[in-house]
């Protein structure tokens, strides 16, 4: 098992290295580049920009110093804003996001998972209708509007709530609430599904015919005898719903002012800032890796066919 | 409550009367099994033949009430054990009989064992359940079954999981686990089919061994009279839900009386005799059992079919000694002529 851990977390290294190389260039061949506004600049000042950020250099020659730079630990200047770099931009929101993350996706595998078990031991009652119901809400209503929806019932009418900030901002620990249930949304959804459809197909194995045959109470089948095979496709599902919820969602930060990473993953690309694009990639790979690697060391500790070598 | 549930009389150890199990689908009623009776007594051995679909799993797992529901209803009949039914059971009462008095294992070895549990963790909690035991005890229990059916080195493959057993040796654990809380019943249905056939025999014998061992009665279901010759007092021959006929073994064989069961013997192998080429074979399919009209199931393929076959379900005969035969041949024509 040590040997294996090690070997994937070498193997983490490579992955990283393709990605990087891929994002480098494919941002280059996107048409437009990070100095072509609406206005035209002035040749002079054009030429100036270019040689500033060595890019009238070969291509291959702005790769290595860009990977060079990377593995020191520098994602290299941002094109668009002048003020910081390229790592300030990144390490100053992604906590924010995380924290949000962290809290939302707690929210939701705790009630995803509840409501899917509860739908799925009482399939077709009324518990198993709302809580598909609440799903299928979940899924189908885009975060824009439940955001504001929220927003509107607990913050302007309640005024339980800020309507929005957020407490690094001095808005107080409350600004988080919303943004995490609304967030915590979706995923919710998914995972009350996914738990309901897999919980279902566990009951209907033969294994659980053997429990009950044995004389087992429905509740030991349910918690003893069904729980960890029902929980594998969750697990795999929560791997990279964690990667994506942890490192920002543009909509959320934009209904309720929060400064997250979410909104360079869409302005980096709009302006064309290469090294901001690259980097926010790189942050959303290194993490996505990682929780695909902690994904398959909790599922072979829940499924003893698994085992790494 | 206990003492007169002690007192109370019974004649059969299990007794089905007029079981009916039909389930509910998109394509109309499933009629899975259809009105069946029969009895079982202590430490006989009764097997249950006929074709894939016949209804020979319905008819057991309703015994266990095992039955999903939806789609799946037990609508008729009553199934008394130890003169009790089964039927009008709570579902703790159940649970006491289940794994308790009645046992069952299950055609799939490879899926019936959790996989994501211990050996040692499913025999404890088996036994657990219906023992006032410790764990210690449970384990060395469950220990001694593992070398009663024959698993080596027990002590230490109890800690095991099912997936590093082979497929008999599964069954063997899964032998084990049914008879660690020495149930009154096991119900074996098609035991060894999932496995090698060279494994199927022994798995049988060690059936054999342990029922007459420990006195237990046995449902062995099969598609396999071969197998019914070797172990069973008592055959069913399932048909379409129904059973067709019903006899002492000796009797089958010495006097097989509907079509289908003559069919089914003459398609077994056999060594005594020279075979002309090929073996028999019963032709055509099964009846799909919705919406069957009223008729004799097996008409569409018997060779000796009659008009009377393709109207109306034929009555039961008793020809002497318990053997039980549903066939137009053998109905008194007198009784029905007019029809
Ligand atoms: N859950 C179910 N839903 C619908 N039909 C079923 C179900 N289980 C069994 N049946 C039907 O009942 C009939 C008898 O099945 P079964 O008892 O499993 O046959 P076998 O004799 O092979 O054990 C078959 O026609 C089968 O399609
Ligand atoms: S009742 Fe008629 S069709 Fe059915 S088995 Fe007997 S002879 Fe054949
Ligand atoms: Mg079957």
């Amino acid at each position: 098992m040590t040997k294996y851990i090690i070997r994937r977390l070498l193997g983490i290294i490579p992955t990283l290295l393709v990605i990087i190389t891929i994002s480098f260039f494919i941002v280059r061949v996107a048409p437009g580049g990070p100095f072509d506004g609406e206005r035209a600049l002035p040749e002079v000042v054009k030429r100036n920009i270019e040689a500033k950020y060595h890019m009238n250099d070969p291509l291959i020659v702005q790769y290595g110093r860009y990977m060079f730079d990377v593995l020191r630990g520098d994602l290299g200047p941002s094109y668009r804003y002048k003020d910081h770099d390229v790592n300030f931009y990144i390490f100053q929101s992604l906590p924010n996001s995380m924290i949000l993350g962290v809290i939302a996706i707690s929210i939701s595998i705790l009630f995803g998972i509840t409501s899917g078990m509860l739908a799925a031991v009482r399939q077709n009652t009324w518990v198993d209708y709302l809580s598909m119901a609440l799903a299928v809400i979940g899924i189908s209503v885009p975060l824009f509007v439940i955001g504001p929806v929220l927003q509107y019932i607990f913050a302007m009418k309640l005024q339980w709530l800020p309507t929005s900030g957020w407490f690094t901002a001095g808005g107080g620990i409350k600004t988080i609430i919303l943004p995490a249930l609304t967030l915590a949304f979706a995923d919710f959804a998914t995972i009350a599904r996914l738990t309901r459809s897999s919980m279902l197909e566990t009951l209907r194995s033969d294994y659980i015919r053997t429990a009950k045959a044995k004389g087992m109470k429905s509740s030991a089948i349910i918690f003893k005898h069904s729980m960890k095979g029902a929980m594998l496709p969750i697990v795999s599902y929560l791997g990279p719903a964690f990667a994506g919820i942890i490192t920002g969602s543009v909509v959320v930060e934009q209904v309720f002012r929060i400064p997250g990473l979410g909104k360079f993953f869409v302005q980096s690309s709009f302006n064309r800032d290469y090294t901001l694009i690259v980097g926010v990639v790189i942050v959303y790979s290194v993490i996505l890796v990682i929780m695909n690697f902690i994904v398959d060391i909790v599922y072979s500790l829940l499924d003893p066919r698994i085992t790494y070598k | 409550m206990s003492i007169a549930k002690a007192q109370k009389t019974y004649t059969h150890l299990l007794e089905v009367n007029g079981l009916k199990t039909y389930f509910k689908t998109d394509a109309g009623i499933v009629k899975a099994v259809d009105g069946i009776s029969f009895t079982l007594d202590q430490g006989e051995t009764l097997g249950i033949v006929g074709e894939s679909g016949s209804g020979k799993s319905v008819t057991n797992l309703s015994i266990m009430r095992l039955i999903q529901s939806p789609p799946g209803k037990i609508v008729d009949g009553e199934i008394l054990f130890e003169g009790e039914d089964i039927l009008k059971l709570s579902e703790s009462e159940l649970r006491h009989i289940r794994g308790n008095e009645i046992s069952m294992i299950f055609q799939d070895p490879m899926t019936s064992l959790n996989p994501f549990l211990r050996i040692s963790t499913q025999m404890i909690e088996t036994i657990r359940l219906h023992q006032d035991v410790t764990r210690k005890e449970a384990l060395a229990k469950s220990i001694e079954m593992l070398k009663l059916v024959g698993i080596p080195a027990a002590e230490e493959r109890i800690h095991n999981y099912p997936h590093q057993f082979s497929g008999g040796m599964r069954q063997r654990v899964m032998i084990a686990m049914a008879l660690s809380c020495e149930a009154k019943i096991l119900i074996a249905d098609e035991p060894t089919t999932a496995l090698d056939v060279t494994i199927q025999a022994q798995i049988l014998e060690l059936i054999q061994d342990l029922s007459k061992k420990l006195n237990t009665a046995v449902i062995l279901i099969t598609h396999d009279l071969g197998v019914v010759a070797g172990m069973c007092d008592t055959v069913c021959v399932m048909y379409a839900g129904k059973i067709v006929e019903k006899a002492k073994t000796h009797d089958l064989y010495a006097k097989p009386s509907h079509p289908y069961t003559f069919g089914l013997i003459q398609s077994v192998p056999r060594l005594d005799k020279a075979q002309d080429g090929k073996l028999f074979s019963i032709e055509g399919q099964p009846p799909n059992v919705i919406d069957l009209p009223p008729c004799c199931p097996f008409h569409p393929r018997c060779h000796k079919v009659m008009d009377i076959c393709r109207t109306q379900y034929p009555p039961t005969k008793d020809l002497g000694n318990g053997h039980e035969v549903s066939c137009w041949l053998f109905a008194d024509k007198k009784e029905h002529s007019h029809e």
